[in-house]
């Protein structure tokens, strides 16, 4: 038989190499993995943590962590409230299928207002900054814990607090304008501040081009440390994270106590079993495990 | 104890346990690449292969031996994903798109591991087991190898013969890259990672809603993910996800199997060149440079910096619970110091000093400690610049390992460092000179342009993280990026083999009193300095106008 041109022959070896390595570690190292995955002990970590109800249903992992609201995304006050999630599929929130994060930027603190006439739901191009989504989520969760849910670099109402400032030479110069950006005229009552160096602030025109505004948050009064926990204002990097801060836990007891007619030292007990601190002392941060907690008040603490 | 304590014990931790592994597994892979007889299962190989294992090639030999084997990769796992629909285990998947299946299989061959795709909802576990994760086995193994050839330049003499490209792919595969992660995979299912054969388990949860739980072999595709800092990740939120990293001590776990070849491969350096203290020098460098970055990554993140944190009280946006501010921070400096590119905690939400830390570290050419291999010789060829500089200052022929460096070795070495700034640079110049392009950043001003730079030091590097709001997945950004991971690696690969080539031809010098030492305290902060000053001096205005200007305001 002729031999093959070098350069032919060369590039079948490649190809039997390429095949070769992919039984090797394409089907039999993760097989043998699997084969391993098997042991008792192991086995059930292996098919996810699952957690199955008396029927031996399965009702979630102990892993991935699960939204508790009603079909128009309001929470459902007897159960604990997981963070805010960013894994948004068809099945709401919290979607193993569409896992990831938001992806906003430190200072993405300007919203694309929404067309009047549609609305925030109507209007596909309308999104809010994640420092509006930050101040609306501390907003509703003081609400809704009964404490204060006011934040630095938010308003009153819940949005970013940030102004468009036009300088006479540009950059710099006198103030000859303030927008607040976030406050559209026709939903906000007034803007958040009234004058800014002089200036009067106006509300935000929708499809008006502020692009030559200096873009300026304002810090306001609100405490730095604020009663709202961080991880409750913010979205964790998979959505689908199945834990809160203690912090966070500790806000909801009174309010679980409350919907389920316990007391609040049997709730806070209960948050205490599924706490889990540092492993070693030192990995990690302590969390509460949100799923696992809301099935056990379910089981020993039932909604009448 | 307070957030900060328990960081900094986790970081002295690692340290320790890394230390710990470099005499152990530098002197394993030692033995492994120069062990003189075949074993029996390599020698089957072989044959299958139809490799002649006792012939040793050149280096351009060497060289057309990886672009082959590259080349038929990226076009077998293109087809492999063209054809999923037609496959067992396939999820239901169709087949991947044309310009997102080359985007991939361009991806995962050159060790980059950058994801346009959402695991979950585009690969199945046939695709990713037997077509993704193996190219994470094959690529880190290429790595490995061309940096036991440039060793092998040092420490021979009066040849051309530099190794077996065959010989050195199987035998890493086989008694490093494997056995490791099959040890890590098992370990990692112990904390929770799964590894199973179902698409999707349905859930009916407490609130009445269906939950769709994803299955997959994630375990074994994690280890050597991370062993060979690859980083792609099984799924979309990669490491973040609980099914890839579900506690506090897997992430700690994963963060060592990152770190371990690279920073232990230096001592495989000592080994093979006689002298252990050159090992110790080199991963002095790749400790210092780490150690300085991890500070600066966690001590930005901690302070909060920026609107969005300062309104939050914490840069919690991205991270997880479990892992808290400090450990999402080394991971980052990890994954972008190496050529990991995975991630715990997405990146486009760090604060923007600390964000531009991580773009700078993969500036830096992921040399501390680097990709496994990639790391090892990106740092040889600073070192061979640093040595070239100081006989400069000096006034005598530079040498290094008793080897000369003249006008061939110091242009091939040149070469190679200008080959990502090039790539990096023009490749960030050319599209924002097209309008269209400004659309895919996310996010206007100067952190828009963090995101797209971002991106191209990602590609170039073969790092394969991203700020991930950047829109990254049009025509442009995926045919400009896979320009830049394929010349990103297969360049500096050739470089490095030439200049293995020019070097192993030379007979050594002897030491003389005038030799400038390369093993001593004084030798590791010079290489220190010169990278620093040349990717400051690289870099610098373009940073001016991502991160810094957006920290700055």
């Amino acid at each position: 038989m002729a031999r093959l041109p070098r350069w032919i022959s060369q590039h079948l070896a490649a190809l039997r190499a390429v095949l070769v390595f992919t039984v090797l570690t394409g089907i039999i190292y993760p097989l043998a993995v699997l084969a391993v995955a098997q042991i008792p002990g192991l086995n059930d970590r292996a098919e996810g943590s699952l957690i199955y109800d008396a029927e031996g249903n399965v009702v979630g992992s102990s892993l991935i962590g699960q939204s508790f609201t009603d079909d128009d995304g309001e929470a459902l006050l007897p159960y604990f409230q997981s963070r805010p999630s960013a894994a948004a599929g068809e099945e709401g929130d919290y979607d193993p299928l569409v896992s990831g994060a938001s992806n906003l930027g430190p200072e993405n603190v300007v919203d694309a207002l929404p067309d009047p006439a549609l609305g925030w739901d109507g209007d596909e191009n309308a999104s809010k900054s994640l420092l509006t989504q930050v101040c609306e989520r501390s907003l509703q969760i003081g609400e809704r814990e009964g404490v204060d849910g006011s934040r630095p670099y938010c308003t009153d109402t819940g949005v970013g607090a940030v102004l468009g400032v036009f300088y006479s030479e540009g950059t710099s110069g006198e103030v000859t304008r303030a927008v607040s950006l976030n406050e559209e005229c026709g939903t906000a009552q007034a803007p958040f501040l009234a004058e800014y160096e002089g200036v009067q602030v106006e509300c935000a025109e929708y499809g008006e081009d502020y692009a030559a505004a200096i873009i300026t948050p304002i810090e306001g009064d609100a405490p730095e440390e604020p009663a709202v926990p961080a991880d409750a204002v913010t979205a964790s990097g998979s959505g689908l994270d199945p834990h809160i801060s203690p912090e966070y836990a500790d806000l909801q007891v009174e309010r679980i106590a409350a919907e389920r007619d316990a007391s609040t030292e049997d709730i806070e007990a209960l948050v205490e079993e599924h706490t889990a601190g540092r492993f070693l002392g030192f990995m990690g941060e302590p969390a509460v495990n949100v799923v696992e907690l809301n099935l056990a008040l379910d089981e020993e603490y039932p909604v009448s | 104890m307070s957030e900060t304590t328990a960081g900094v014990i986790f970081i002295a931790a690692l340290i320790a346990v890394l230390a710990l592994s470099y005499k152990p597994l530098g002197d394993y892979m030692y033995r492994v690449v120069t062990r003189e007889h075949h074993r029996k299962v390599e020698r089957g190989i072989y044959r299958v292969i139809g490799a002649r294992p006792e012939t040793e090639q050149n280096w351009a030999g060497y060289a057309r031996s990886i672009l082959a084997f590259s080349a038929v990769s990226i076009v077998v796992l293109y087809v492999f994903q063209r054809i999923q629909h037609w496959l067992p285990l396939s999820n239901g998947f169709s087949g991947v798109e044309p310009g997102l299946a080359w985007n991939t299989a361009v991806s995962f061959t050159t060790n980059t591991n950058w994801q346009a795709y959402s695991g979950e909802a585009t690969m199945g576990i046939l695709i990713q087991a037997a077509g993704l994760a193996v190219q994470n086995f094959v690529s880190a193994a290429v790595g490995i190898a061309v940096a036991m050839v440039l060793v092998r330049g040092f420490a021979r003499k009066a040849t051309d013969k530099l190794g077996n490209f065959w010989v050195d792919l199987t035998r890493i595969i086989l008694w490093v890259l494997l056995p490791l992660s099959f040890v890590a995979a098992i370990v990692l299912i112990g904390g929770g990672v799964i590894q199973n054969l179902t698409d999707v388990t349905s859930a009916t949860t407490a609130a009445g809603d269906t939950q769709s739980l994803t299955g997959g072999l994630v375990a074994s595709q994690e280890a050597i993910k991370d062993v060979g800092t690859n980083g792609g990740g099984y799924f979309n939120a990669n490491a973040a996800h609980p099914f890839e990293n579900p506690t506090s001590w897997t992430n700690f776990i994963i963060i060592y199997l990152l770190l371990v070849i690279p920073f232990s491969l230096p001592r495989t350096f000592g080994r093979l060149v006689g002298q252990n203290r050159q090992g110790y020098a080199i991963a002095a460098v790749m400790g210092v440079l780490a150690i300085v970055s991890v500070s600066l990554v966690v001590g930005f993140e901690n302070m909060a910096n920026g609107t969005v944190p300062q309104a939050v009280s914490a840069a919690m946006e991205g991270k997880e619970v479990r892992f808290g501010v400090p450990d999402s921070g080394l991971f980052a400096a990890a994954t972008t110091l190496t050529s990991t590119g995975s991630v715990n905690s997405f990146h486009d939400s760090y604060t923007s000093f600390g964000g531009g830390v991580l773009i700078l570290n993969m500036m830096l050419g992921e040399v501390a400690p680097g990709g496994v291999g990639a790391g090892l010789y990106g740092l040889l060829v600073l070192a061979v610049i640093t040595v070239f500089i100081a006989g400069l200052m000096v006034g005598r022929t530079p040498e290094y390992l008793g080897k000369k460096i003249g006008a061939r070795e110091i242009k091939l070495a040149s070469l190679y460092f200008l080959v990502t700034p090039v790539l990096l640079l023009a490749g960030v110049a050319a599209s924002i000179a097209v309008p269209s392009n400004l659309e895919s950043m996310q996010e206007a001003g100067p952190h828009g342009l963090s995101e797209m730079l971002y991106a191209f030091a990602s590609a170039s590097n073969n790092n394969g993280s991203a700020f991930a709001g950047f829109g990254a997945n049009t025509p442009w950004f995926n045919t400009a990026l896979g320009l830049c991971m394929i010349f990103g690696r297969f360049l500096p690969i050739i470089l490095v083999l030439a200049l293995a080539g020019s070097f192993a031809k030379q007979k050594p010098i002897p030491a003389t009193a005038g030799t400038f030492p390369t093993h001593k305290p004084l030798f590791v902060g010079m290489v220190v300095g010169v990278t620093l000053v040349l990717v400051a001096l690289t870099f610098l205005p373009v940073l001016a106008l991502g991160p810094l200007a957006e920290g700055l305001q």
